[in-house]
């Protein structure tokens, strides 16, 4: 299954009724160079747009909602120790956490990626 | 991930400043002045820098090389800051010291500024609290004054006033550009010789010859800056910023640096932010600046708020400004609460971020004097989590001032 994004700038992509979220490039290159990134511990109910992980640029901290609701069965720990991995790699490498998905049709409230580039190309 | 209006997060905490000053200020009621844009502003737009609103005018935030790229390319060569923005004014006491006459209104040594030389000091209020922070240099009897952009109008207000009769203060409508890091001083030699006569706090009025005209033109170089690098000030007339940037910009050591790098390097210099670090609610004393109040003037006792600040010095200050290294790997950002181990509330962070040359999260902030010396154990409360933090030295890395 291909790709969804959020307005919030993140992607997911589904395994099964596991969700794998990141960043988006975009999302990457407005933040900059990224010093600190915090994942959520597996176990973790989250509703969808609550607090789930956090990213931090030399200037600012962001929060990464929960895009989806469900159970966090993963979080990167890669990034907490090589955070720029989301700068070089956000769309594979650079995944925040994965997320065991408590109801799939919250899936249809996404956009798929040309309603994303179309969302972006409006904000620049 | 809301980053398009965080990532600005420091512009809208300096617009939230302002907009808290302006209840301090007498002239709150007045409308707003439309925002405004340095003569470098297209040039930013060239270089594609991205422009972020920052005490009233146009900035650029950061350039494509981005702030980590910035900050580190500063430290290891030179870097190039519109710093236009700031208040520029000339005092002048007719028939009298300029210097000796500004000491009214400040706690620094300014009287006994050799020629060419400039100081570090506060504007301060009749309670002791600081209305901005200043570099003066003494040109003869006149004093040359650079003050913060988002205070220029009330700093110079205040001062016309308050020397009305004794001193005039002529504002001047001049661009400002520095150019900071172990190379400028290389960099800078090749264009205006007379730049290598300076040392660190040294100024001088400087002739350089258009490059496009060989027209001559005045340009006053200020060794001194706001990264804890050599390097220096350079104030031109606006209609020749713009070749001078580009002309120092065609240096192969000088990249174009934005607010975003100036903020984490002046951090990183343990260097105060107004409206930050400090405000009317500091002393010097608290503010930990009590090196820029020689004993004359603490004995003179006869600047605004003497008294609250000599009694500071006496019995000591309730909070005092620190420098504040994070254990983990997590920055403390600029509100975040400081507790003591026990959980007791100690005060809050007022400027914190990430030290890309420390290499780790950084900040500084005010505590009780009890909790003030270097490696006294704290937390931070960072997210609802109390994190392990300790009081350190500042600056967080070494200075490299040209002392001669």
């Amino acid at each position: 299954m291909s790709k969804k994004y959020t307005k919030d700038h993140e992607w997911v992509q589904l395994d099964g009724d596991v969700a794998t979220v990141g960043i988006t490039d975009y999302a990457q290159s407005q933040l900059g160079d990224v010093v600190f990134v915090e994942v959520p511990e597996a176990g973790r109910q989250v509703g969808q747009g609550d607090d789930a992980a956090v990213v931090e640029s030399v200037k600012a901290a962001s929060e990464v909602y929960a895009p989806l609701s469900g159970e966090i069965v993963e979080g990167n720990g890669a990034l907490e120790d090589n955070p720029a991995m989301v700068n070089e790699d956000a769309d594979n490498q650079g995944w925040f956490f994965k997320l065991k998905l408590a109801d799939t049709s919250e899936l249809d409230g996404l956009m798929d990626e040309a309603a994303y580039a179309d969302f972006v190309k409006e904000l620049d | 991930m809301p980053q398009i209006s965080q990532v600005q997060a420091t512009e809208e905490g300096e617009l939230r400043n302002q907009s808290r000053r302006a209840t301090w200020s007498r002239k709150s009621l007045e409308p707003q002045n439309p925002i405004k844009r340095t003569p470098l502003y297209d040039l930013h737009l060239e270089l594609g820098g991205k422009i972020v609103p920052f005490a009233g005018y146009e900035m650029p935030v950061q350039y494509p090389l981005g702030v980590m790229g910035e900050h580190l390319h500063t430290r290891a060569k030179a870097g190039l800051f519109d710093v236009s923005h700031m208040g520029q004014a000339k005092l002048t006491a007719e028939g009298k010291d300029a210097a000796a006459v500004f000491e009214s209104l400040v706690p620094g040594g300014i009287e006994t500024l050799q020629e060419g030389r400039m100081r570090y000091t506060q504007l301060t209020n009749e309670t002791g609290g600081i209305r901005d922070d200043l570099m003066a240099t003494r040109f003869g009897d006149t004093l040359w004054l650079v003050v913060n952009a988002a205070c220029k109008e009330d700093d110079f207000a205040h001062i016309s006033s308050a020397l009305e009769g004794q001193a005039a203060l002529e504002i001047a409508d001049r661009a400002l550009l520095a150019l900071q890091g172990p190379a400028a001083g290389e960099v800078l030699a090749q264009l205006m010789p007379a730049s290598t006569d300076l040392v660190f706090m040294q100024a001088a009025w400087a002739n350089w010859s258009l490059p496009d005209s060989g027209q001559s033109v005045d340009v006053l170089i200020s060794r001194c800056g706001y990264t804890g690098e050599d390097g220096f000030e350079l104030s031109i007339a606006p209609e020749h910023a713009d070749i001078l940037a580009r002309t120092l910009l065609a240096h192969a050591d000088v990249e174009p640096i934005g607010l975003g790098a100036r903020d984490s390097l002046r951090l990183e210099a343990g260097l105060c932010l107004y409206g930050h670090d400090i405000d009317l609610t500091t002393s010097p004393a608290e503010a930990d600046l009590l090196w820029s109040v020689p004993k004359r003037r603490r004995a003179q006792a006869n600047f605004p708020g003497a008294e609250t600040l000599n009694q500071h010095i006496e019995n000591g200050v309730t909070k005092k400004r620190v420098g504040i290294l994070p254990e983990g790997r997590a920055p403390a950002r600029e509100g975040t609460q400081i507790e003591s181990l026990d959980g007791e509330p100690l005060g809050q962070i007022t400027s914190g971020g990430f030290g890309p040359t420390l290499g780790g999260p950084l900040a500084m902030g005010y505590v009780p004097a009890a909790f003030s010396l270097p490696d006294t154990q704290i937390h931070l409360i960072v997210r609802g989590k109390a994190l392990p933090a300790r009081v350190a030295a500042m600056p967080f890395v070494p200075q490299n001032y040209r002392k001669g």
